[in-house]
This record gives C-alpha cells, sequence and structure tokens, in this order.
C-alpha cells in the first residue's frame, strides 16, 4: 500500500513546489521586514489573519469559487493542447446572461437560477469553441484570438446590459435580479452562498471526466502526443473540440454562480480576469485536476491573509502579487532545481548503457 | 595529413536518460571529405551539433588544431572556423540571397547601418570565388531547393569556416543537384577546406569521401579509408550485428490476397517523386518484405496504407474493399494494425503510463457502463501483456519514456499484436533495440504468420527482412525493381545489387500483382 503511494507521488515535483514556495515565503517575510513598522503584527496578520474570525475563513473559501471555476475551465481545455485563453470572455459573458435572466424571467426558487446557470453555461462554452475554431480553419494562434475575444466580449456584454437592464437609479448598475434567481447564503453571517456546493460537485464530475472516462483517456492521449494519437485512430478534432465546449461551460457556469451568489445586480464595469489565475493555479497543480482545488484554496488564503494585513497595517495587499511571480517563476522555470533532476538521471542512464554493453559481449562470446 | 579535429569519449545523455552518443571517438585529417554514416537515431546529428555549440555535452572532449575546444554557441564555433549546414535549412524565406548570407555578419557603418550595396557585392563575389552561380537578388522563398543547399554553404564559407559540417545534404535534393553538390564539394577539397559529409546514402559516401567514421546505437564503430569496405560491408556495420537470425519456418499454405496497393503516387513537399506507380499485394498468411535503401520509397508506401499520408494518384484495398478514402480509425476497423517507424513520435504517449499505452486501441473494450472506464478490467490486461511480452517495467503506472527502447518497441508490439487483426503493418520492428529484444519480436511476428495472419514487413536490417519474409519487394527510388519469391536462396550480396539499382527484374514484379484476390 506504501510503494503503491510511493509511485504515484511524484518526489521531484513536489519538492520543486515546497522549495518554491519555501523561497517565496521568505522573501516575503524579507519584505514585511524591510518596509513595516510594525512586521511581527503584518505577519500575524498575513499568515494567521484568515483564521480569526468565521467571516474572514469564510471569505477565503468564497474568494476561491471563482478561482477554482476557472482553474477547472482552463485544466480541461489545455489538456486538449490549445492554449485558448477566452476563459474571462467566457466568464464574463456567462455572467451577464445569467443576469439577464435573472432580471427578465420569472420562475420560481431554484429553478430560476439553475436555468440562468444552464443559459450561462452554454453560452461560455460556444465562445470557447470560436477561438479553435479559428486555429483549425486558418491556423491562427488559438491564444491571441482568445485574448483579443476577451476585449470583444466584454464590450458585448456592457452592450447587453447597457442598452436594456441599465438601472438609471442605482448608477452604473443593471436593475435588480428577481429573489428567486438569487443563490442564497450557504452560512449565516458570512457571504459564503451555494455557489460552494456547486464548484464542488463541478469539481467531483471534471475529475471523474478526466480520470475515468473514455472521453478523458482519449483528450489525455491527444494531448500528450497528437501524432500518436491520430496514429491510434482517435478522432482529434471531435475530442479537442469537446474538450473546449466543455472548459467554456465551466467558465461560463463560474461567472453566473459569481454574480448570483454575491451581488444583487449586475456590477462588472471593468473587465475582469480570471483566467491569468487560472494558469497560475494550473502551473502549481501540475496540471493535475485533483490539485487544482488545493492549489485555488492556497491562492485564495493568501489573497485574503494579505487583504487582512493591508487593512490592519501599514503594508499594501499587493504583496501578494510578489508571492505568487516568485512561486510561479520557479515553478514554471524548467531549470529551478534540474541540475539535481538531471545529474539522478544520467547516472542511471549511464549504468543502464555500461549493462547492455557488457551483457552483449558476453552474448558474443 | 595532420589531425584537424579530434573527438575524444564524447557522451550525450538527453533529458529523460536518452543515451544519444557513447565516448564516440574519431579523428578527422586536414583536407578531406570525411563520412559520419549511421542509421537513423545512430547519433550523427547529436555529435556534430555539440561540436558546433548547439548542444551541450554531458562528458568528452573536442580537439580541434590540436587544441581543446568547447564551444557554447554556434558564433563561438563559427569564429573558430567550423561552420554547419543544418538538415533544414536555416533561411529566412522573406530576405534575399544577399541578405541571407550576411546575415548577422553584414558589412556595416559603424555598426548599426547595414550597406546593402557592399553586402550584395560581397555575395557576387564570394559566389564567383567559389564558382557558385547563385541568383543575388531573388527572395529565399523564390529559388530552388539546390539553391538553397548553395546559399547555405556559401554562408558557411562567407563566415571563413575551414571546417565544413554538412547534415545530410542530398535528402532533399535531386539527382542532378545532388551531382551538381558534389563538384562544388570536391572543388572545396581542392581548395584544402576539410569536410564532414553526414549521410546514411552508402553510394554517395563510396563516390565523395575519403574515410568514413561509422555510428551504432550512439557509439563509434571505427574509422576506415573508403576503399577498405565495400557498401555491403559498411551496411553490416550500421546496421550489423554479430548475431545471425535462423529461424524455423513451417512451410505455409498462401491463401488470397487480402491487401492490394494499386498504383500509387506520391510526391513530397520538396517535389520529389517518392513513389512513381507502386502495386503489389499481400496474401493471405505470408510475410512480405519491403527492402530498399533508406528514402526509396517504402516508408511512404506503409504511410500511405495506414492511412498516416495521403497518395497523389492510385488506391489502396483490403479485403477487395477499397479503403483508399478511409479514416485511420476505420481502416484500422477494417483489420489493419501498424508498429510505426518513429515508435517515440508515432507509437506512443511518452509521458503516460505503459498501461495507458497499452490500451490505446481497444479502449472500448473497457467501459463499464456509459462513458465510465473500468480500471480492474484494464489493469489485469496490461499486467497480461507485460507478462506474454516480457516487457520490463516497475509497474504497468511507469511512464513509458522511462523503458528502455527495446522495452517501449515491445509495448507496442503488445498493443498491436493482441488484438487478433489479420494485417499487420510493421516498419523498422527492431531498430536501435538491444538483441534480446529483437528476438522476442521476431519470434511473436513468426507467430502470427503461423496464426494464418497477413503481415507487410519493411526494415533497414537485411538480415532481419531476410530471416522473416516469404517474399521480398525491392524499393528503388520510388519503384519496385524485384519481387523475390524466393527468399531462401538469394545472398544478400544479390540483394544489394537490385537495393542499389544496379539490377532489376521487371517480369518478377508483374508477377507480384497478379496474384488472385
Amino acid at each position: 500500500m506504501l510503494d503503491k503511494l510511493k509511485n504515484k507521488i511524484d518526489t521531484y515535483s513536489l519538492l520543486r513546489v515546497f522549495c518554491a514556495i519555501l523561497i517565496a515565503y521568505t522573501c516575503t517575510i524579507i519584505i514585511i521586514f524591510t518596509f513595516s513598522k510594525v512586521p511581527f503584527t503584518a505577519m500575524y496578520k498575513f499568515f494567521l489573519g484568515p483564521f480569526t474570525s468565521k467571516r474572514n475563513f469564510f471569505n477565503v473559501v468564497e474568494t476561491a469559487i471563482p478561482l477554482l471555476f476557472a482553474g477547472l475551465a482552463l485544466n480541461v481545455i489545455q489538456k486538449g493542447g490549445l492554449t485558448n485563453l477566452i476563459a474571462d470572455g467566457a466568464l464574463y459573458m456567462g455572467a451577464v446572461i445569467a443576469s439577464v435572466a435573472a432580471i427578465s424571467l420569472s420562475l420560481p426558487k431554484g429553478i430560476h437560477a439553475a436555468v440562468a446557470i444552464a443559459m450561462a453555461s452554454l453560452v461560455g462554452g460556444l465562445i470557447t469553441l470560436i477561438p479553435a475554431i479559428i486555429k483549425k480553419f486558418t491556423g491562427a494562434w488559438e491564444m491571441v484570438v482568445a485574448i483579443m475575444l476577451n476585449t470583444v466580449f466584454f464590450y458585448v456584454g456592457q452592450y447587453i446590459i447597457n442598452s436594456k437592464y441599465l438601472d438609471e437609479v442605482a448608477g452604473y448598475a443593471s436593475y435588480k435580479f428577481a429573489k428567486t434567481s438569487k443563490l442564497g447564503h450557504l452560512i449565516s453571517g458570512t457571504q459564503m452562498h451555494y455557489g460552494f456546493i456547486i464548484v464542488i460537485i463541478v469539481f467531483i464530475l471534471v475529475y471523474i471526466l478526466m480520470e475515468k472516462t473514455l472521453f478523458g483517456y482519449d483528450l489525455k492521449i491527444v494531448g500528450v502526443n497528437m501524432r500518436y494519437a491520430k496514429n491510434a485512430g482517435i478522432n482529434v478534432f471531435k475530442v479537442v473540440m469537446l474538450s473546449q465546449f466543455i472548459g467554456g461551460c465551466i467558465a461560463g457556469m463560474g461567472g453566473a454562480v459569481e454574480v448570483l451568489g454575491i451581488y444583487d445586480r449586475f456590477l462588472w464595469v471593468n473587465q475582469v480576469s480570471f483566467v491569468w489565475d487560472a494558469i497560475l493555479i494550473n502551473i502549481l497543480a501540475g496540471e493535475k485536476t485533483a490539485n487544482i482545488p488545493l492549489t485555488a484554496f492556497f491562492f485564495s488564503f493568501i489573497r485574503v491573509g494579505a487583504g487582512i494585513m493591508s487593512r490592519g497595517t501599514d503594508l499594501d495587499q499587493e504583496i501578494v502579487a510578489i508571492i505568487q511571480a516568485i512561486i510561479i517563476f520557479l515553478v514554471s522555470a524548467e531549470r529551478f532545481m534540474y541540475t539535481y533532476k538531471i545529474k539522478r538521471e544520467q547516472k542511471a542512464a549511464l549504468m543502464e548503457k555500461d549493462r547492455i554493453l557488457t551483457q552483449q559481449q558476453t552474448e558474443v562470446l | 595529413m595532420e589531425n584537424l579535429l579530434e573527438v575524444k569519449d564524447v557522451t550525450k545523455i538527453y533529458p529523460g536518460g536518452v543515451v544519444a552518443n557513447y565516448k564516440v571517438k574519431f579523428t578527422v585529417r586536414e583536407g578531406e571529405i570525411h563520412a559520419l554514416v549511421g542509421e537513423n537515431g545512430a547519433g550523427k546529428s547529436t555529435l556534430m551539433k555539440m561540436l558546433f555549440g548547439f548542444e551541450d555535452m554531458t562528458e568528452g572532449e573536442f580537439f580541434f588544431k590540436g587544441k581543446k575546444v568547447h564551444f557554447t554557441s554556434s558564433k563561438d564555433a563559427i569564429e573558430n572556423g567550423i561552420g554547419m549546414v543544418h538538415q533544414h535549412f536555416m533561411l529566412v524565406p522573406s530576405f534575399t540571397v544577399s541578405e541571407n548570407l550576411t546575415l548577422g555578419s553584414e558589412e556595416n557603418f559603424l555598426k548599426v547601418f547595414i550597406n546593402e550595396k557592399k553586402c550584395r557585392q560581397a555575395t557576387l563575389e564570394i559566389a564567383d570565388k567559389y564558382g557558385f552561380s547563385i541568383d543575388v537578388d531573388k527572395k529565399v522563398r523564390d529559388i530552388s531547393v539546390g539553391m538553397k543547399q548553395k546559399l547555405e554553404i556559401l554562408k558557411v564559407l562567407y563566415r571563413g569556416a575551414k571546417l565544413i559540417i554538412l547534415d545530410e545534404p542530398t535528402a532533399v535534393l535531386t539527382p542532378q543537384e545532388t551531382k551538381e553538390l558534389f563538384e562544388q564539394l570536391l572543388i572545396l577539397k581542392s581548395m584544402k577546406y576539410t569536410i564532414i559529409f553526414i549521410s546514411h546514402k552508402l553510394d554517395e559516401v563510396k563516390y565523395l569521401c575519403d574515410r568514413l567514421t561509422i555510428l551504432k546505437q550512439g557509439r563509434s564503430m571505427g574509422t576506415y579509408d573508403v576503399d577498405q569496405l565495400t557498401q555491403l560491408e559498411i551496411s553490416e556495420l550500421m546496421v550489423g550485428r554479430e548475431i545471425q537470425f535462423n529461424y524455423e519456418k513451417p512451410e505455409q499454405q498462401y491463401g488470397e490476397a487480402v491487401l492490394a496497393v494499386k498504383d500509387i503516387k506520391y510526391v513530397d513537399k520538396f517535389g520529389i517523386d517518392k513513389l512513381k506507380g507502386v502495386s503489389f499485394k499481400l496474401r493471405e498468411g505470408e510475410i512480405l518484405g519491403l527492402a530498399g535503401v533508406e528514402g526509396n520509397g517504402q516508408s511512404e508506401v506503409i504511410s500511405i496504407i495506414t492511412g498516416e499520408l495521403k497518395q497523389d494518384h492510385g488506391s489502396v484495398f483490403a479485403f477487395n474493399e477499397d479503403i483508399t478514402n478511409l479514416k485511420i480509425a476505420d481502416r484500422r476497423e477494417k483489420g489493419l494494425a501498424n508498429v510505426p517507424e518513429d515508435r517515440m513520435e508515432d507509437g506512443c504517449a511518452q509521458t503516460l503510463s505503459v498501461m495507458d499505452n497499452l490500451v490505446t486501441i481497444n479502449i472500448h473494450h473497457f467501459i463499464k457502463h456509459k462513458m465510465i472506464l473500468d480500471f480492474k478490467k484494464m489493469r489485469t490486461y496490461a499486467k497480461e501483456l507485460i507478462k506474454n511480452f516480457d516487457i520490463l517495467c516497475k509497474n504497468e503506472d511507469q511512464e513509458i519514456k522511462r523503458l528502455s527502447g527495446g522495452n517501449i518497441q515491445k509495448t507496442i508490439v503488445a498493443r498491436e499484436f493482441s488484438l487478433e487483426k489479420p494485417i499487420l503493418i510493421i516498419n523498422q520492428p527492431t531498430r536501435g533495440i538491444d538483441v534480446g529484444s529483437i528476438e522476442f519480436i521476431h519470434k511473436k511476428i513468426l507467430e502470427k504468420r503461423h496464426n494464418g495472419d497477413s503481415i507487410l514487413l519493411s526494415s533497414a536490417d537485411l538480415g532481419e527482412l531476410m530471416a522473416l519474409s516469404d517474399r521480398i519487394l525491392v524499393f528503388f527510388k520510388g519503384e519496385i525493381v524485384a519481387n523475390i519469391a524466393d527468399v531462401k536462396h538469394i545472398s544478400e550480396a544479390e540483394l544489394g545489387l537490385y537495393m542499389l539499382g544496379l539490377k532489376r527484374d521487371e517480369n518478377s514484379v508483374l508477377e507480384g500483382v497478379s496474384y488472385a484476390g
């Protein structure tokens, strides 16, 4: 049993991530001591702040919800080998569509939210197909197309809200959502909403889809080696498109859950940028679906901690960016602790070659 | 003559533990054309890239002009008088010939402004000096492949190289262009330039070079004068093994043709005729070998049959059914299985487990209910194949790229052979793997024959081909030049004559397409 576990864990990757986080935290502590007049208070608030009250603690969970949606969406999208970064556009439009549904439909409680989320998912999925289709038929790089479309869909969303659903009285906000469309609070005294349950269900479904199903298997093969996938007779186009659609659905759903869970009106007048966070989450998770909740919560934790610190001390919460940057830089830098790995590999390879050569010689004799 | 270059115990290990070169040693004399020959993947290019500063070496030393050198970039190497022409052209298509030639070392003013006129002048001068006729003002995208090759060589000369490395320069050239290139190389030789010529085309090596070094599986197999060895002896050293294959093959009745290709034509992206109307039939229960020096069309015809490549003309039939327009998956459905030539690129998903790689083509057998996979069943199946095919691995969850070449190949063979498909298409089944694995795979191929399955086998290893095949088709320049039905009574030497295009047997070829079915 222990052996089995040992085989499953990639010690090298784990060690790398651990060292990266350690270095990042060391740097943070140095920065805190350099710039703060109250370094110990700052450190206390930064590391332990999230545990000091019920509200703070659930704030971590609630911040993690959209990160999780975006992270899962990108995970599915990237598994097919495409860097389709349209999750922001999909998430934003998901939020817009859900808001429209929340304002204009009248349905019973629960069903109303479900319909709004379903519509948002569908739109998110369709949007995410666009860069992949353009790539297929014109060869344009999906990443550039996606980033441009993120802006396009932001303005499309703004147009939809501004032209029909803008509440003149409330300033730059939409009309109020129907009460029936709200997700409702899970725990009183906090902002925690039922979106948490939804995201957990989505995570479990994505995990099953990726690890346990035929589709997940095919997608894995396509992502690792497309030529091999073709040779084995896998319908690469279908698998890739389906993965884009599913990923887009998750992003759209994320947008819907966020607005219906937290807000009463549509308030997003700036472009959202969850997709970059999603990239960070995926890098730190080693692209493994199972690790995504952990890394999403980790990012949420340092963010909330930094927020608490900035409100209570003389330090700014932008310190988060430094930690994130260091961790991601080190984890994604292929050469970080690379010599350690390569030396081990070379030694093993040379021994193997020597063994084969002596074996061949004895056979000849 | 003095030694210009000395390679001493050079070892290269790529990430992932792939040994590309292992203690390679040889010397190159000043003013000679020195051939570096070996099969694909023998480590020729890697070795030269290390010398040229393109790749780091793991261990070993290079001595150039008697001094120990270690170049960390190609710029270093160029400054020391070494130039390399890569297998794939390194040119800017939208720049003119003279712009490409002077790129990076332009005639300049204050290191800021390029003097285009002078650049053009320099190009004309250098082309004239070496007798290369080249159109200096044309954009590189508009000139022929042969012209690009010349430009690459001029580029190297312009930068003052005394040692020129050519990595398979004739791979993309037509015969006329090849001839012209050789003339120019001989002129350079007479001007005291030293040339390292990487190739696996032995007739070219024989014609052009003074000495040759043979690489096999990353090791040097010795340096010889070209006159010392015949082409056959060279090829034996390249692929040769000390072990002779001698298998007991029971007599077998062949059935009707199960696979037929009709008049296949194919022109590659360089505009070279790779297949000029090839037709043949594979009968039930036979092993049909495809022989030929590499690059004479065998690989292409196999890719066309498996559906990987689209032919320009002609059709493919399996069990009398036209499969010409079917997708790869549908061809597999019709009863084809294939072991691809390039096991890492086409044969496996490198970072996935052995188990994942064993079930790719029959994954549908492991569906429990709806879309959910039955991992228990899959694991049992993988364990069984690992046992039956003697695949050496920690367990079925180990990443496949961690295995040795022989075990990766056995995994691929296990996957393709265990599905009871009646037509097996096998390309280079044992290239670069250990003797134990080779014999094991041969045994499995013969088992398949005994089972009545039909096998199309292409291999660069003549010993292997002759030991396994019931019949051999010889390819030369995109045509079948002989259909050898009596493999037992033909010598390697005679087969060699067909492969080099020195002998043809048209009647036997016609007979080969007349089988029933």
